[in-house]
Formats: C-alpha cells, structure tokens, sequence
C-alpha cells in the first residue's frame, strides 16, 4: 500500500495471523498450493480509514512483483495496493464492490482482494512473517 | 406552482448566504493560494471588447485581444524565465498533462524510448496522474529528513531510462527545495528533463526565475498565482512556459507579431497539437493579465515577500502549541500536524471546530508523508488582524480539547449542518434531485 500513514487514532488493533507472509507495503499474502490470497493488513485499513471504493485488478492480469495492482479509495485519499508477488490473477473478490467496507472490517477474512498464480515460488522468501511484521509496524508508528 | 417573486429571491439570496469564499472570509487552505481576487479584474474581463468576442472573428477584428496574449506571454516568459509560453492549458493538471506530453514529444524525437518519470513522495497527486497519462511510469523519489529531495535516493533511481522529474519548488511542505540545483544537475546529466509543477509559484515571483533553477517546461496556475476566481468557482487556465530547446513541441498556434500586427501562427510539425478548443479560457488571461499590470514588477516582489512574511509569522505564533515536522523557515505555506494533541483529538476534529469560528479550515491529511498534516497558507491579502484572529483560534481549539474535547470531536456547532458522513456520501453518493 502506498503512504501508509496511521491517523494517530486510538483503536484496537487486531493480531497479524501468523498463516500468511507480509510485505513492507502492509499487504499480506496467504499461500494455498500455487495460488495466493491478496489483502491489506488491518494496520493499512486504518490507515487507508474508510475504503469507499475498490477498483479490482482484472481476471487473467499478469502482475509483476511491488508493481501497482488495483486501488483502494478512501475518504482521505486513494492509495495504489501492490502485488506481493508476480503472477496470474485468477479470482477477484467482488463482493467489494458493493460492500467496500469489508476491507476495514475484516481485512484478514472477507476483505481479501484477489488471488495470484504464483509464478515463482522463490519471491515468497523475501516476505515477513507474522513476527516481523509486528517489529515493522512498531517500528513504523514510533516514526 | 405559482411562486412570487420576493419568495424565489429569499430562497436564493439564503442559499448564496450559505456559500463561504475569500470575500467573506479567512480560507488558508495549503497548496490552493487562495488569495484575494481584485474586483477591477472583473471588470477588465466583463469589457464588451472582450467578452463579446466570437473565436472564429477575423483577426484584424481581434487585435486588441491578441495583443493582450501576446503580451501576456511575454510577462509570463520574463517572470520565469523561458522563451516561450503556451497559453492553451485550461487549469494546473491539464498544464502538467501538457508539459509531459512536451517531454515526450522530446525524446520520441531523440529516437529515446524513456519509460520512467520520478515523481517526489511530496508531490500533488496530479502529477503521478500526468505522469500515468502520458504512458511512463511514475518512480517515487523519498525526502529527507530537513525536507528536501534525497539526492542519493534521486542518484540510485535516475538513469538513462528515466525521461526527467516532476518537481514542485517550494515543495508541498512549504519549504524552498535546497538541493533543487543538484537535483536538476542529476536529471540533466542523465538527459533527462526537469518538469516544474509551478503550483506554489507565489512565493517566488520576482524573487528567483525557475529556469535559473534549472528547470525545462513548467506550468503556472493564472488562477492562483495570479489571482482570478477559482475552487468551484473557476474556470482556471495553466499555461505551460519552456526553455528554447523545447519550444518546438509548444501547442499551437502561438500569438506572433509581425510590424504592429497581431496574427496566430499554425506552422511547426513538431508541435504536439492542440491541447484545447480554440486559444484556452481568454476570460482568465484577462484578468491575470490586468492583474500583472495594475501591480507591475515590484508589486509581483512584493507579493512574494508578504505570502512568505505572513506564512512566517502565522507559524511563529502557532509553533508553541503545535507539532511542527520540519522545523524550519518556511516559504508561503508550512505543515503543522495534531501529533501530541490531547485526547485523541485529530486533524479532521480542528478542521471542523475552526468553522465554528468562522474560518475555511486549511488542507488537511497532505503531504502524506506527515501524519495528521495540516497545511496553512494565508497569502500575501491577509491583514496582521487577521492572522491574529485565526492563531487566536488555533490556540483556544487546543485549550477547548485538554478540557472539553467533546466540543470540538462533535463540531461544528453553528453550521447549517453538522458533521457530515463523507462516508456514506461517497458510498452512496446521491446525485439527483428527487421530488
């Protein structure tokens, strides 16, 4: 996610699953077989505040790793979210263009985005896991 | 229905009571200049000589209207710097959509296929827009810690496959770009140009030349800088000024004078086309131009120096009470955030409460870079009283949020609506009037 800026609101957090890989730019990724399930973390959410729209990447797009995927417009501002890994996509979740606000409410469950053919298993080494990840986001609200 | 008269009249005189501009009020709103518009601007555009024009009249009608383009032109060239100006563009972003589409004009022409723009993380979101526009990919380039580009982070992402950058100077923080010299000297000894987005030109009128800065193709907001009517109330016009090596790809025609004739040049096949119906919104042009000429070069200085001194002076008073990022001198606008503000109480809550007290609240959450960001730019027409006035305000939000945060988390008060639901609004956004 791009300019990911928390709001400085004080809201409970939710604990990053430790089933899936994180990225820098606060998406996570869950690995199923070769294909892997796309969201934002539930830090991103709040500080992305309310998604009024979600433009979904399209069925058969080629992503190329941290290169823009689909956006994600809020109240505030209108952030790009970026594909944690390269590859296919193969399924969008739809269900977000009516109901945006999954995104905010359950980012690690029905708020995911879309799923990616894995073209190659090896970028997933250079993902966080669960643990790091809470480093780096401690890290990053310190700033 | 039948409605009278009188009942048609209060209904819209209560309406129009209901809007806010600068001729009503304080409206420090960052990155937007909004000054004060001279009403004898007005009244230049609304001359019939003017206003009446049709497009298609023959030109020995239309002297007068061209020369006044023609001299506009040459103001806007002296004042930055550079050969010539299209005055085409109709508002900022369709100014930088053509600046790019210069840039690439450019090298197609060099027989270069540059498929990356930099864009710093401060930038206004239209240019990573133009940016995208135009075909290139836009690369962010980070700030440093006192506000300026980072030069090493500008070395490691400029190469031969980069076209140039897009640059605001001061930045979106209001601060005057300290490397900008090095950064152009990086961009250029690349090949690649540098695009100024000259959205905060206001405080360098006079004082310094963007081309002397090193910039190639910039554009400049008529109703900002130069003071015509704009934020819905519009239109704007963003002609877009080059050095001489990029005149060639200019929008066409371009106002040329022969002897004491005034006629439009079409030639050129370098040219990147027409940008825009017809020769941009002339309306605009005369008022900028009246402006221009009613307070002549000192007076453009001297609106520079004031923009800043005002700037300076608001954050001199605010700065004991509230978080300042980048603490240095600023330019025309400065950046403060609600960091350490008591009981949660956040920007978008401030924004609010200030209407209560009769202000436009500034641009709030940008720069993204800045948590919680405030943005204030008063302009050079605000009186030392009122800049009093609006610290005053600041101040007592703060006050009013150590000991009734509930006041100022549920304002406005005295608005003809309370807080809105943007959120709703946006989701469901309902644009149709319904009996």
């Amino acid at each position: 996610m791009q300019n990911c800026r928390s709001t400085g609101e004080v809201t409970e957090s939710m604990a990053n699953p430790d089933d899936r890989k994180y990225t820098k730019q606060h998406e996570w990724c869950k690995v199923e077989g070769n294909t892997v399930t796309v969201g934002v973390t539930d830090y991103a959410q709040k500080a992305l505040t309310d998604i009024v729209f979600v433009e979904l990447p399209k069925l058969g797009t080629k992503v190329e790793r941290e290169k823009p995927m689909c956006v994600l417009e809020s109240v505030k501002n209108v952030s790009d979210i970026f594909a944690p890994v390269s590859g296919e996509v193969v399924e969008v979740n739809t269900e977000l263009l009516s109901t945006p606000e999954l995104v905010n409410k359950e980012p690690f469950g029905r708020g995911w985005i879309a799923k990616i053919k894995l073209a190659d298993e090896k970028e997933l080494h250079a993902l966080m896991d669960s643990k790091q990840y809470d480093a780096f986001v401690e890290e990053e609200e310190r700033k | 229905m039948n409605l009278s008269e009188p009942l048609v009249i209060r209904h819209f005189t209560g309406l129009s009571r209901l809007n806010f501009g600068v001729d009503n009020g304080f409206y420090p709103l960052g990155s937007c200049t909004m000054k004060y518009n001279p009403k004898v601007c007005e009244e230049m555009a609304r001359l019939e000589g003017f206003s009446l024009l049709h497009p298609l009249q023959p030109l020995q009608s239309v002297q007068g209207a061209l020369r006044l383009m023609y001299e506009l032109e040459k103001m806007l060239c002296e004042i930055c710097g550079f050969a010539r100006f299209s005055l085409q563009p109709a508002a900022g972003a369709h100014g930088e959509l053509t600046g790019m589409m210069i840039v690439q004009a450019y090298f197609k022409k060099k027989g270069e296929s540059r498929t990356k723009v930099l864009v710093p993380d401060l930038a206004h979101g239209t240019n990573p827009a133009s940016v995208s526009m135009c075909g290139f990919e836009a690369v962010e380039v980070k700030s440093d810690s006192s506000g300026n580009t980072d030069l090493e982070d500008l070395r490691a992402k400029m190469d031969e496959n980069v076209a140039g950058i897009m640059i605001t100077n001061p930045n979106t923080l209001g601060l005057f770009d300290q490397n900008i010299a090095d950064v152009c000297r990086i961009v250029h000894e690349k090949g690649g140009l540098v695009y100024g987005d000259g959205a905060n030109m206001n405080a360098l009128l006079g004082i310094c030349k963007p081309k002397d800065l090193g910039i190639d193709v910039m554009h400049l907001n008529l109703h900002k800088t130069f003071s015509t009517p704009h934020g819905g109330g519009g239109p704007g016009s963003g002609p877009v000024g080059v050095v001489e090596k990029l005149v060639q790809f200019l929008p066409l025609p371009l106002v040329e004078k022969n002897g004491d004739k005034y006629a439009f040049e079409f030639g050129g096949e370098n040219s990147i086309g027409k940008m825009r119906s017809f020769y941009g919104n002339f309306g605009v042009m005369v008022k900028a131009f009246t402006y221009l000429r009613a307070i002549g070069s000192d007076g453009l200085k001297q609106v520079a120096e004031n923009a800043v001194l005002n700037a300076n002076y608001l954050l001199s008073r605010l700065r004991k009470h509230y978080h300042l990022p980048f603490d240095r001198v600023c330019m025309h606008e400065f950046v403060l955030s609600d960091k350490g503000f008591p009981n949660n109480v956040t920007t978008n809550d401030i924004a609010k409460r200030l209407l209560d007290y009769g202000f436009h609240p500034p641009m709030v959450y940008f720069p993204l870079i800045v948590k919680g960001a405030i943005m204030i730019e008063p302009t050079e027409t605000e009186s030392k009283e009122t800049l009093d006035r609006f610290a005053d305000a600041m101040v007592k939000i703060k006050e009013e949020a150590a000991e009734n945060p509930e006041l100022v988390k549920t304002s406005p008060h005295s608005m003809p609506v309370r807080r809105l639901d943007a959120v709703k609004a946006a989701r469901q956004p309902d644009l149709r009037w319904k009996e």
